[in-house]
């Protein structure tokens, strides 16, 4: 019996209570205490069969509001916010109950929020901070995947910045505020905006129950979770004693900055806006090397560019370039390349990709050129052909008058019909 | 050169002297709608130049998904005058297909379908509609994203033809898709069925033509039409205007070569702007317009009834454009000619625009 209980414990939870007073009472009410009522309708724990009672606790099989929610029935109310954590957890730091529900789910949230800085203050007594509800909302719980969701990828640096951009908020912990603001002009955003889930918001770098700053020694492998390749050439280079570590620069955002990642560009590497003169006097090694790699990458992308509008032309000609455009492709994979390699910080890591750019570049061009010139070749194929065409409709024309010049060739013979 | 006695040998077993005594007699009649005549040469012309660099496509073409598109290409971009070819093919196949058009209208214009050239008039309507499948079929061949997705819709638009439909798209896709079954199916009818109908329907509108004569516009009197003979005269200036053809053909090929595209990519989404040749827009464009339900029918079904309707009872032009005295019922046909060649006119230049 107690088998097939359990056997029948999913349905059962599954299905919706034939009877739920909870509800029904507080959707009768007027003012903040019917909004639970109303906003359940939208909750992820709602679909999932769960209602007010399997958080709150009580009876919602009662009409009577004392039995309903009467404390020997384990009524708990509304939690203290410093209860929050704990009250969520009750469930979602249980693997055998998420089990149910889902399988794959993690249930270390709570063991995370502790970590982070929102869970230590709180259970220092700041009542301020972020706890479940504040990110996840409550009562109208929604999926992560829910494009509704306060904590959607395209949703979270809004969510973050609910608090994080709010000066009065933030005045007590003595941190900026301007995070959202430079994180809308960086790249992230503007990939996040466009439609790429997958691009970094606040919890990528920070993470989202752990939340906390990444450390200065820890910077390079929170970029790098997602650039990896960057974090490889960065480690071996000269740059890493000195930006992260004992060095306490601050690993890539020394160059990139953080929240408001912009494009890079060479602008970076030499010119007003370059960061490596912030660190290189002039004419030292390492600004020279700079200027040397600045030099052969735009060399390098102005002469794709060039091969590009080339071909673009060759193109809107007409011509078939198809093959030198896929090349050129791979032209501009090599400048990607070349820019990884700058991270090692060894110009001559960049020697490979930036010649055989280069010389993509150049047979790209070649190819440009040959279909331009190929172009005229038809051309001028095209009006020795309509030249030969109109000699030779002159001489038909010619040969015509001279067999009709005695009127002969026509008969004043009526038609058949 | 041939010498008196193998002439002789030649016309014993050939019987060239009847040819010779045709072209000798078979004459033209010299009008205001003589220029008119020509069309049918030059859809007659561009046939050739189409079996000509067919035949020199069919060298290197090689009709598999997986090989079709990069053997067109190694076509326009390695072949020593592969482009010229290929370039040359689409666009006599569709000046073809404008100048069948032209023939067409000519024909109902100067009342020509009438009796005893009702015959010829139903094999031209025939052979336009073989040059449209040679069009239709010839599109996929590339195997390109824009001709991969347009096949899709003509083989949808196919399949709400009534009863039929269904069994018509499966047929010509060889399955529930446009697939690598589609791309040899549609080979095969361009370079076999086809060619193999309309070398033969050609032949009996050719011999029709030369039976019947060329036929005389109705309000110009016969007493009063003087004959341009066929050969050399009318003939000479059948080549003049083949090779202003030939020029006009090389100069678009020259100066516009035709568009390779990208290969068909069957999981990518169909490119936007998706729209049929310019000799099917209209019929396209009337479709898009069509509410979705008419009444209690479909609206593509509706229009697909109409369509077919349509092509019978111009099909049928000898029967109720011509009156019992065998003569034609000119306003009324003109003014159905009218209606047509405007309908299809702007809703080919709506269709190509919106």
């Amino acid at each position: 019996m107690k088998s097939l209980l359990l056997l029948l414990a999913p349905g059962l939870l599954c299905a919706q209570p034939a009877k739920d007073t909870c509800i029904e009472c507080h959707s009768a009410m007027d003012g903040p205490i019917q909004k639970p009522a109303l906003l359940i309708k939208e909750d992820i724990h709602f679909a999932n069969g769960l209602s007010c009672a399997d958080c709150h606790g009580g009876d919602r099989t009662s009409d009577d509001p004392s039995v309903a929610m009467s404390k020997a029935k384990g009524f708990v109310g509304k939690p203290s916010r410093q209860a929050i954590p704990q009250f969520c957890a009750k469930c979602h730091s249980s693997p055998d109950y998420m089990r149910r529900f889902r399988p794959q789910q993690r249930v270390d949230q709570l063991d995370l929020y502790k970590t982070s800085v929102h869970g230590k203050l709180l259970a220092r007594g700041d009542g301020n901070v972020a706890t479940c509800v504040d990110c996840h909302s409550v009562h109208d719980i929604r999926a992560v995947k829910d494009a509704t969701a306060p904590v959607y990828p395209l949703h979270i640096p809004d969510t973050c910045g609910r608090c994080h951009a709010d000066a009065q908020k933030m005045a007590k912990y003595g941190i900026p505020t301007d995070q959202l603001a430079q994180y809308h002009t960086s790249v992230h955003w503007d990939a996040l905006k466009n439609g790429d889930l997958s691009a970094p918001t606040c919890v990528s770098c920070h993470g989202n129950h752990g939340a906390k700053p990444p450390q200065v020694e820890s910077v390079a492998a929170v970029c790098g979770s997602c650039h990896v390749l960057f974090q490889q050439l960065y480690e071996k280079s000269p740059h890493e004693p000195v930006f992260s570590g004992a060095g306490g620069g601050g690993g890539c955002i020394v160059c990139h900055s953080n929240h408001g990642i912009h494009e890079p560009s060479t602008a970076m590497l030499v010119g007003p806006q370059a960061v490596c003169s912030q660190c290189h006097d002039p004419s030292t090694p390492g600004a020279n090397a700079a200027v040397e790699i600045a030099g052969w990458m735009n060399t390098l992308d102005a002469s794709l560019k060039h091969s590009d509008a080339v071909l673009g032309t060759a193109e809107r000609d007409g011509m078939e370039v198809s093959d030198a455009q896929a090349q050129l492709a791979d032209g501009r994979e090599d400048l990607v390349k070349a820019r990884l390699a700058m991270h090692s910080f060894h110009p001559e890591e960049m020697h490979q990709p930036i010649e055989a750019g280069m010389s993509i570049a150049g047979e790209t061009l070649r190819a440009g050129e040959a279909a331009l010139k190929e172009k005229n070749y038809r051309r001028f194929g095209l009006a020795v052909s309509v030249l030969f065409i109109a000699i030779t409709v002159v001489a038909i024309f010619l040969v015509i008058r001279r067999l009709e010049a005695n009127g002969s060739g026509y008969l004043a013979a009526p038609p058949k019909d | 050169m041939i010498t008196p006695k193998i002439a002789q040998w030649l016309d014993d077993r050939l019987g060239l002297s009847a040819i010779r005594e045709l072209a000798a007699h078979k004459t033209v009649p010299v009008h205001s709608a003589t220029r008119w005549y020509y069309f049918g040469g030059i859809t007659l012309f561009l046939f050739g130049v189409q079996i000509i660099t067919g035949t020199l496509l069919m060298f290197y073409y090689r009709p598999t998904v997986a090989e079709g598109f990069d053997s067109v290409r190694f076509i326009v971009t390695r072949v020593e005058f592969g482009w010229l070819i290929r370039s040359i093919h689409s666009w006599s196949a569709n000046l073809m297909i404008f100048a069948a058009f032209v023939h067409m209208f000519s024909v109902v214009f100067t009342h020509a379908y009438r009796p005893p050239r009702e015959v010829t008039w139903a094999s031209g309507i025939v052979l336009l509609g073989l040059l449209l499948g040679f069009g239709f079929s010839g599109y996929l061949l590339p195997w390109n994203q824009i001709s991969y997705f347009a096949t899709k819709v003509g083989t949808d638009v196919a399949s709400i033809t009534p009863v039929i439909g269904p069994t018509i798209a499966r047929v010509l896709r060889g399955g529930s898709d446009v697939g690598a079954p589609t791309l040899t199916r549609f080979f095969a009818l361009h370079v076999m069925v086809l060619p193999m109908l309309t070398a033969g329907l050609l032949a009996l509108h050719v011999v029709l033509v030369q039976k019947n004569g060329m036929s005389t516009p109705p309000w110009i009197s016969p007493s009063h039409v003087r004959q341009m003979k066929f050969f050399p005269n009318f003939f000479l200036r059948e080549v003049m205007v083949w090779y202003g053809a030939l020029a006009v053909l090389g100069g678009l090929a020259a100066i516009f070569p035709w568009e390779l595209g990208v290969k068909a990519n069957p999981f990518a989404s169909a490119p936007t702007g998706i729209r049929p040749e310019w000799y099917f827009l209209a019929q396209f464009y009337t479709l898009k317009l069509i509410p979705s339900h008419v009444w209690v029918f479909e609206g593509e079904l509706l229009g697909m009834a109409g369509f077919g309707l349509l092509a019978v009872v111009w099909a049928l032009i000898p029967v109720w454009g011509v009156n019992r005295a065998g003569q034609a019922r000119m306003r009324l046909v003109t003014g159905a000619g009218i209606f047509l060649a405007a309908y299809l006119a702007i809703f080919t230049v709506l269709g190509y625009f919106k």
